[in-house]
């Protein structure tokens, strides 16, 4: 009898399908001269002082294990700056969790709602990793489209149309990859109603809120009544400091939810790696002595790059939407007859400029493709030129 | 200064060859306003000229260049002002600051050749009567200049595509 693989590994996991990204990466890879609006992190890399704290950290010889929940002093740390920047209050004790990266924290917090069987609300496009994280832990992801019509709003009635007596929790990712809406305070607030009324829990993945260019900023959904009690809130170091290679991310939640999470995250991890949260500690002390000079001037420069984006994509006749967060643009391309996939697929051949199709975030990304800005100037202007040439020739 | 004076001066330092377009895009304002905030910096000495960043070693061109501790007698009425215009007026002479600590201006000077330099700081420089003394240091290696690395290191290091 032949050995056979597949029936030794675990069903639900084997039935995942593979990242349709991977394909075009794959392809991406091979071609020199590329210029590749596909990534999905800051084109900074770590500001010096943060990363010298880590150096020093080194030659200090601080190699030990930390606490399984991350250093005290950087949760107290987190603690002032989740109230200073977000008006929300957490007690670094028990209501604070050290992850590896945001991504550890999604994990931990599907792990810790979802039992098998029970449905997580998905709003899409969004990021890849909240459907196969649900089905990782036996529950049933439940897509909740969005359109550019509405700006990608979620919208509380579509919402409510999705609930079952299954539904545990919704995800809540925004600011949003790859569309880089922001929920509108009114929207977030029907949203809030809807979930209060089906006493549902609220996964927000937060991870772009520094990353928000509306003039009153990111609105986290635990700040509105009744709602940090059932909320896990995630954030980390990722995006707004430049740190997505140092894996540091955290997530802030009631005491009770801390703790079982806690009990996969001490099981599993025992702890983030200490240089990183050496660095992620220094990112935010400094950044409470200077107003967050880092994360400042590093959306500025976003911000001008994000207005170029929309202005030249809507210039070469595509409909785009203004994005008001994260550092994607989700520019249509229905109008030129093409499918996601066909269009960048065609435009890396023809211009060497790399986007992700829209539908890699879920069906109703179909027609739009993801550009991220996060960029160097001349190169984004290089692509953009390459794009409305090979427009031209469609 | 305001915030858009500052937005553009980011920008135009990042790259001075965008069209008045794309910068009245990338800071939300109109054409009108943009082209009217650079031209008044302009005007008012903010904006000095328009020029790249060169790094001549990898250039054919021979040149030497070297930073000059330069100590002078202050002159009556005018200070260092008229010493320092006394010797920012030579060709040779790229930069001049007016320094506090154990000496007094800060040259930075260019020559083709290693003679050339030497004559002048002999010939030109000491020969000022209100020049004191000279200490000249010549630059072996540029690393970074104006914020530019010059061999940078950091190439970007992120995947191609990422979710």
């Amino acid at each position: 009898m032949s050995f056979d693989p597949e029936r030794y590994v675990n069903q639900s996991v084997a039935a995942v399908p593979k990242s349709g990204i991977r394909k075009f990466f794959d392809v991406a890879q091979t071609i020199p001269g590329a210029i590749s609006l596909g990534v999905g992190e800051p084109d900074f890399v770590t500001p010096y002082h943060i990363r010298n704290a880590a150096i020093n950290s080194l030659l200090d010889g601080e190699t030990a294990y930390t606490s399984n929940l991350g250093l005290m002093e950087l949760r107290e740390e987190i603690a002032r700056y989740m109230e200073d920047r977000f008006q929300l209050r957490y007690q670094p004790k028990d209501e604070i969790l050290v992850t590896v990266g945001a991504s550890e924290a999604i994990d931990l917090a599907l792990r810790a709602l979802v039992n098998p069987g029970e449905e997580v609300l998905i709003p899409e496009p969004s990021y890849v990793s909240y459907a196969p994280g649900v089905v990782f832990t036996g529950g049933v992801p439940a897509p909740v489209p969005t359109h550019a019509g509405n700006g990608f709003q979620l919208e509380a009635s579509e919402l409510e149309k999705r609930i079952t007596d299954k539904t545990k929790a919704i995800i809540l990712p925004y600011p949003n990859n790859p569309t880089g809406a922001i929920l509108t305070r009114e929207n977030l607030e029907k949203v809030a109603d809807v979930i209060r009324r089906h006493d549902l829990m609220v996964i927000s993945d937060e991870i772009y809120a520094e990353l928000t260019y509306a003039p009153e900023g990111h609105t986290s959904i635990a700040t509105l009544p009744g709602m940090q009690e059932r909320t896990i809130v995630i954030n980390g170091f990722s995006k707004a400091f430049a740190m997505t290679g140092w894996r540091m991310g955290f997530l802030c939640a009631p005491a009770y939810f801390t703790g079982i999470m806690y009990k996969i995250h001490q099981y599993t991890i025992m702890c983030a790696p200490r240089q990183g949260q050496v660095a992620a500690l220094e990112a935010l002390r400094r950044g409470r002595e200077d107003g967050m000079a880092d994360v400042r001037l590093m959306r500025e420069s976003y911000d001008r790059r994000r207005r170029l984006m929309v202005s030249s994509f809507r210039e070469m006749g595509l409909d785009c939407f203004e994005p008001l967060g994260a550092f994607y643009v989700f520019p249509s391309i229905a109008k030129t007859g093409l499918t996601s996939d066909e269009f960048c697929t065609r435009l890396l051949k023809a211009e060497s400029v790399v986007c992700v199709p829209g539908t890699a975030f879920g069906a109703s990304g179909e027609g739009h493709i993801r550009c991220c800005y996060a960029t160097a100037l001349d190169k984004l202007n290089q692509a953009l030129d390459r794009i409305r040439r090979f427009l031209s020739t469609l | 200064m305001d915030q858009l004076q500052m937005d553009l001066l980011t920008i135009l330092q990042e790259d001075c060859r965008l069209p008045l377009e794309k910068l009245a895009v990338m800071t939300g304002k109109s054409l009108e306003t943009v082209a009217e905030t650079i031209s008044n910096m302009e005007k008012d000495g903010v904006i000095l000229r328009y020029s790249p960043v060169i790094n001549w070693d990898k250039t054919a061109r021979e040149r030497v260049e070297a930073m000059i501790e330069v100590r002078v007698t202050p002159q009556r009425d005018q200070g260092f002002d008229a010493v320092a215009e006394r010797i920012y007026r030579f060709d040779e002479v790229k930069t001049v600051y007016l320094m506090s600590g154990a000496y007094d201006l800060l040259l930075l000077v260019e020559a083709r050749t290693l003679k050339e330099l030497a004559y002048f700081v002999s010939t030109k420089l000491s020969t000022l009567e209100t020049v004191t003394g000279t200490a000249t240091h010549f630059v072996l290696k540029r690393y970074k200049s104006d914020g530019v690395v010059f061999e940078d290191k950091n190439k970007d290091k992120r995947l191609v595509v990422q979710a």
